[in-house]
C-alpha cells in the first residue's frame, strides 16, 4: 500500500477513535453524574494522539532505516570476482540491481511471474522496455536473482509496514479510549503533546544551521581531499578546467583570491556610494522631517528594499552597464578626441552602483530605528545648552546611536558580500585581479552559481569547489552578523 | 599695560561681535547639513524613479502582440481528408502547418508563388508557433479541412518589434532585422486592416520557447504557485509553532539562547546559502528531483521562516500581558490561555508578517538557481514534482537571452512580478491598517 493511503488510514482510525471517546466522555459525565477532570474534546484528542503519534513514528522510522537494511543486505550478496571483471563500481551495479527491481514492480503480475532466477538480463530488460522502464545497459545476469530478490524483500517489508503501522493505530486508539474515565487528565496529556509539537518547530531553526553546516562541510573535506587548502587560499589564478568524465587531465587552478577580492572590491564600492546616502537620508527622517513627508518618503524608500534582486541585476545589465560605457565615451571624446569606452559594460562600478541602490533602504530604515530609538531627553538637552540641530545629532545623538549604527552597516557588508543576482548580471565571468574600478571582476557567489547550474557530477572538484566556496562565504557572513551582534550588546547605553 | 587694558576691552567688544558670525557660521551649517539629508533622499528617490522607469518604459509593449489575419485554406492534400484523420491522427499531427500559414499570406498579399525570395519574406512574418495553433484548431473541429477561413496568427517577434517601432530604419537594409521589402508588406497589410495589435495572453500562458513570441510565463507562474503554497503550508505553522514557545513557554536556558541566535542567523544568511543547502540534502541526500517545485519549496520555506518567526514574536508580544492573566485567573490553562486567547488577537500580525515572508519568497532568484529550476520547460507541471521554473528564474533565463523581442519579454514579466508583489504588500498594508489594534 502506498504511504499516502496508509496516512489516510491511519488518520481514519484516529477520527473514528475521537469521535467515539468523545461520546464515551460526554455519556460518563452525564451517567456518574460527576464532573469529567477534562472536558470531552480532549478526551477525543487524548485518543487521537494515542491513534496517531506512535504509528507515524513507527511508520517514519520504517521509511527511513528499511531502505538501508535491505540495500546492505544485497549488497552483501554482490559477487565480489564478477564485480571486479565487470568495471562496475559497487554503488552502479547496486543502481543497476535497484533499477531492475523497481522495474519488477511495474510489471503486471503475470509477466513477474514468469522471471526467475535463471531467467538471462536480456529478456528482463526487453520485458522492461516494452512497459517504458529505462534499463541501463550495463546490466549482467548475477544481478536478476538479486533484483529478485530486492523485489521480494522490498514486497514483504512494506506489507509488514502496512500491517504493523495500522495495527499499532488501532491498538493506540483502543488503549487510549480504554483509559478514558471522568479522573483521566486528559488535557494535560495533550498539552504535553501540543508543548512537544511546539518544541520540535523551534527546534528547525537549530536543525536548518546544522543542515547547512554539515551539508558543506563534507563536501568541503572532499573539495581539499583533492585540492590542498593552501592552494585554495592563496592561489591567485581561478581556472577550474572543465575536464570530460573519465580523463585523468589536471583539475585547473582554484585560486580563491580572485574571488575574494571581487566580492570586497564590489561591496565595498556599493557601501561606498549607500552608506553616505542611507544615513543622510535617515538622519533627515529621524531628525528633521515632518510627520506627513516622512510617512510618504519612507515607505518610498522602502519599495527599494521590496524589489528582487534580479530585477535589480537585469536593470544593471540593460540600463546602468550601457549607460555608464556610453558616458564613459563620451567623456573620452571630449577629453582626449578618441572615443573609445573606459568603463566595460559589466564592470566593478556597474556591479556595486547598482548594489548600492539595493542598500541604501537597509541602511537607512536600520539606522532610522536606531536614532529614534536615542531618548528624547538627551536631545532637550543638548539643544536646552543652546546647540544647533546638527550639532546636537553630531555630538550627541549619533555617538549615542554610534553602536546600533555600526552593527547595521556590519549587517549590511554581509548583505553586499552575499548579494547574488545583481552581480551575476552586472559584475561579469571573468576572475580578474586589478584595482581597475572599470574592469569585470566576479565574486564568490558568481562563481557558486557558475559551477553549480548545468549537469552536475558530485564527485569533481568542478563542482566540490562552490561547497568550499559556500562555506568560506558562509563563515564571512557569520563573523559579521555575529560580531554586529556582540557589537550592540556590549556597547548599548542602558537608557532606562 | 593701558594699551593691554584697551585691547582687552576692544576684544570684550570684538568677542560680542564675533558671537553673532559664529552664529552665523553655525546656521549655515546647519542648513548644509539639513540639506545632504534632503539631498540624500532625493537621490534615493531618483533611484527608483529611473529604475521603475527604466523597467516600466522598455515592458509594458510586451502585454501586446501583434497579429495578423491570414484566410488559411486548410487544404486537403496537406492535411489529409477529414476520413483519414479519424484512423490515424498522426498525419494532422506531423502535417507542415507553417506552410499553410505562408500559403495564406502570400494569397493575402498578392505574392507571385513562383517567387520564392518573396514567398519566403513573407513566410518569415508569421511565427513558428503557428503550428500550434493551427493544428489545435484543425483537432478541435475536423470539418475545416477542405475550407478556407480567417485566422488570427501570431506575427514574427521581428514583425511585432517593427509595429512597436523597436528598429532604427534609417539604418542601411542589410543591418536591420527587416528587409524593405517586409516593409512593404506590412504598409500592405496595415492597408486592408489585416494586421492588428492585441493583449498578449500568451505571456501569462505559454511555456518555455526558443522564439520570444511564443516563450511565456506559463509554467514559471505554475512553479511559483506551487512553490507559495508549499511555503505557505509549511513556513507558517512552524513558524507560530516556533514563536508561540519562544515567546509563550520557553524558560530562559542555554538551548532558547541557542535557538534565538540561530533564529537572527539564519534571517541574514546570504540566499545562495540556503540553494546549497537544498542541492546537499533535499537533491543529493533524499533523493529529490532536480527541477522541482517542491524542492524549492522546501528551500523557500527554510529561508523565509525566520522572517515569520520575527514578525510573529512582534505580535505576539504586542498582546498586553493583561489578557493573559485574565485568563490564567478565570482557571484556563497556559495552552488554552495561548491558543484561545493571545494567538487570535496577535492573529492580524502574523499574517501581514507572513505575507511579507511570501513576498520575499517569491522575488527569490539566487537559491532556485542551484536547485536546477534553470530548465526549459515546455509543457505545464502538473504536480509539484514535475520540472517547473519560477518567475524570477524565467526573468534571469530572459535576460541572458540575446534577442531584442527577449528584453522586452524579460521587462513584461518584472512588471508581473513586481505586480504581485505590489499586491500582497499593499493586502499586507491593508490588513495591518484594518485590523490591528492598538492597547
Amino acid at each position: 500500500m502506498s504511504t499516502p493511503t496508509i496516512l489516510l488510514i491511519v488518520f481514519a482510525i484516529s477520527l473514528i477513535g475521537a469521535v467515539m471517546a468523545y461520546r464515551r466522555a460526554s455519556t460518563l459525565a452525564a451517567a456518574q453524574a460527576t464532573q469529567l477532570h477534562s472536558r470531552p474534546v480532549y478526551h477525543a484528542s487524548y485518543v487521537a494522539c494515542w491513534a496517531t503519534i506512535p504509528s507515524l513514528l513507527l511508520l517514519a522510522a520504517w521509511l527511513i532505516t528499511a531502505p538501508i537494511l535491505i540495500s546492505t543486505d544485497i549488497r552483501a550478496k554482490i559477487p565480489e570476482e564478477t564485480l571486479a571483471q565487470s568495471e562496475l563500481t559497487e554503488g552502479l551495479a547496486y543502481g543497476i540491481v535497484e533499477s531492475l527491481g523497481s522495474g519488477l514492480r511495474v510489471l503486471p503480475a503475470d509477466e513477474r511471474e514468469t522471471v526467475t532466477d535463471q531467467t538471462p538480463v536480456k529478456d528482463l530488460s526487453a520485458l522492461l522496455r516494452k512497459r517504458g522502464v529505462p534499463v541501463a545497459s550495463a546490466g549482467a545476469d548475477w544481478m536478476v536473482p538479486l533484483a529478485v530478490e530486492l523485489n521480494a524483500l522490498q514486497v514483504i517489508s512494506r506489507w509488514v509496514m502496512t500491517i504493523a503501522v495500522i495495527v499499532l493505530a488501532g491498538f493506540g486508539a483502543g488503549w487510549g479510549y480504554k483509559k478514558i474515565a471522568p479522573r483521566l487528565r486528559a488535557r494535560n496529556s495533550v498539552e504535553g503533546v501540543v508543548r512537544g509539537a511546539l518544541i520540535a518547530a523551534s527546534s528547525i531553526a537549530i536543525l536548518t544551521t546544522i543542515g547547512i553546516v554539515f551539508s558543506m562541510l563534507f563536501e568541503t573535506v572532499d573539495f581539499f581531499s583533492r585540492i590542498s587548502p593552501a592552494e585554495f587560499f592563496f592561489g591567485t589564478v581561478w581556472e577550474p578546467r572543465f575536464s570530460a568524465a573519465g580523463s585523468t587531465g589536471s583539475a585547473g587552478s582554484f585560486g580563491f583570491i580572485p574571488l575574494l577580492a571581487g566580492t570586497l572590491y564590489i561591496g565595498a564600492v556599493a557601501m561606498l556610494i549607500a552608506v553616505p546616502i542611507g544615513l543622510f537620508a535617515a538622519i533627515y527622517m529621524a531628525e528633521y522631517a515632518k510627520n506627513r513627508s516622512r510617512s510618504v518618503v519612507k515607505p518610498l524608500l522602502e519599495v527599494l528594499a521590496g524589489i528582487p534582486t534580479i530585477v535589480y541585476g537585469f536593470f544593471a545589465l540593460v540600463t546602468v552597464g550601457p549607460f555608464l560605457r556610453d558616458l564613459s565615451t563620451e567623456i573620452n571624446g571630449l577629453v582626449t578626441g578618441n572615443y573609445s569606452s573606459f568603463i566595460q559594460a559589466q564592470s566593478v562600478l556597474t556591479a556595486g552602483l547598482v548594489m548600492a541602490i539595493m542598500l541604501i533602504p537597509f541602511v537607512s530604515s536600520l539606522s532610522d530605528d536606531i536614532i529614534t530609538s536615542v531618548p528624547r531627553s538627551l536631545r532637550d538637552g543638548s539643544l536646552g545648552l543652546g546647540a544647533t540641530r546638527s550639532e546636537t545629532i553630531k555630538k550627541v545623538v549619533l555617538p549615542a546611536a554610534l553602536p546600533g549604527i555600526v552593527s547595521a552597516l556590519l549587517l549590511t557588508a554581509s548583505r553586499a558580500i552575499g548579494e547574488t543576482m545583481i552581480v551575476v548580471l552586472a559584475a561579469g565571468v571573468a576572475a580578474n585581479l586589478t584595482l581597475d574600478p572599470f574592469q569585470p571582476m566576479t565574486t564568490i557567489t558568481v562563481k557558486i552559481v557558475a559551477q553549480l547550474t548545468g549537469d552536475l557530477e558530485f564527485d569533481s572538484p568542478q563542482t566540490l569547489v562552490a561547497f568550499a566556496l559556500g562555506m568560506t562565504l558562509f563563515v564571512i557572513t557569520l563573523c559579521l552578523n555575529i560580531y554586529a551582534l556582540y557589537i550592540v550588546r556590549k556597547y548599548k547605553e542602558q537608557y532606562e | 599695560m593701558s594699551d593691554a587694558t584697551a585691547s582687552g576691552i576692544a576684544s570684550a567688544a570684538a568677542r560680542s561681535n564675533r558671537r553673532d558670525i559664529g552664529i552665523k557660521r553655525r546656521y549655515a551649517a546647519e542648513r548644509r547639513f539639513k540639506a545632504y539629508g534632503i539631498i540624500a533622499i532625493g537621490i534615493g528617490l531618483c533611484f527608483l524613479a529611473i529604475l521603475l522607469w527604466s523597467i516600466i518604459s522598455k515592458g509594458y509593449t510586451a502585454f501586446w502582440q501583434t497579429e495578423i489575419r491570414v484566410p488559411i485554406t486548410f487544404s486537403e492534400q496537406i492535411l489529409g481528408t477529414p476520413e483519414d484523420a479519424l484512423k490515424s491522427e498522426t498525419k494532422l499531427m506531423m502535417a507542415n502547418y507553417p506552410r499553410i500559414a505562408r500559403d495564406g499570406l502570400v494569397k493575402l498579399l498578392d505574392i507571385d508563388p513562383s517567387n520564392r525570395k518573396a514567398v519566403t519574406a513573407a513566410g518569415k512574418l508569421i511565427s513558428s508557433g503557428t503550428r500550434v495553433a493551427l493544428r489545435d484548431i484543425v483537432l478541435k473541429d475536423l470539418s475545416v479541412i477542405g475550407t478556407t477561413q480567417d485566422v488570427w496568427l501570431y506575427a514574427s517577434s521581428e514583425l511585432d518589434s517593427a509595429m512597436k517601432g523597436q528598429y532604427d530604419l534609417s539604418v542601411p537594409e542589410n543591418r536591420r532585422p527587416i528587409s524593405d521589402q517586409q516593409l512593404q508588406f506590412i504598409a500592405k497589410l496595415k492597408a486592408d486592416g489585416a494586421i492588428a495589435q492585441r493583449f498578449n495572453w500568451g505571456l501569462f500562458t505559454f511555456g518555455a520557447s526558443s522564439r520570444a513570441e511564443t516563450a511565456g510565463l506559463g509554467v514559471a507562474i505554475i512553479g511559483s504557485f506551487y512553490m507559495m503554497l508549499i511555503v505557505l503550508a509549511l513556513a507558517l505553522p512552524i513558524g507560530v509553532a516556533a514563536s508561540i514557545y519562544l515567546e509563550e513557554f520557553a524558560p530562559k536556558n542555554k538551548f532558547t539562547d541557542l535557538i534565538e541566535v540561530n533564529i537572527n542567523n539564519l534571517a541574514a544568511v546570504p540566499s545562495i546559502v540556503f540553494g546549497l543547502l537544498g542541492l546537499a540534502v533535499f537533491i543529493n541526500w533524499f533523493g529529490l528531483p532536480r527541477s522541482a517545485s517542491l524542492v524549492g519549496g522546501l528551500v523557500l520555506t527554510l529561508m523565509t521562516l525566520p522572517t515569520i518567526i520575527i514578525a510573529t514574536r512582534a505580535a505576539l508580544r504586542a498582546v498586553p500581558p493583561s489578557i493573559r492573566w485574565a485568563a490564567l485567573g478565570l482557571g484556563a490553562s497556559k495552552t488554552q490561555t495561548v491558543f484561545h486567547h493571545v494567538l487570535p488577537l496577535a492573529a492580524p500580525g502574523i499574517l501581514t508578517g507572513t505575507i511579507i515572508g511570501l513576498a520575499q519568497a517569491l522575488g527569490e532568484t539566487a537559491p532556485l538557481l542551484l536547485i536546477g529550476m534553470v530548465a526549459f520547460v515546455v509543457n505545464d507541471p502538473a504536480t509539484p514534482m514535475d520540472p517547473a521554473t519560477a518567475l524570477p528564474v524565467q526573468i534571469y533565463m530572459w535576460a541572458n537571452e540575446a534577442e531584442r523581442a527577449f528584453a522586452e519579454r524579460t521587462s513584461g514579466a518584472i512588471i508581473i512580478l513586481l505586480a504581485f508583489l505590489a499586491i500582497m504588500n499593499l493586502t499586507a498594508i491593508f490588513l495591518r491598517r484594518r485590523f490591528e489594534r492598538r492597547w
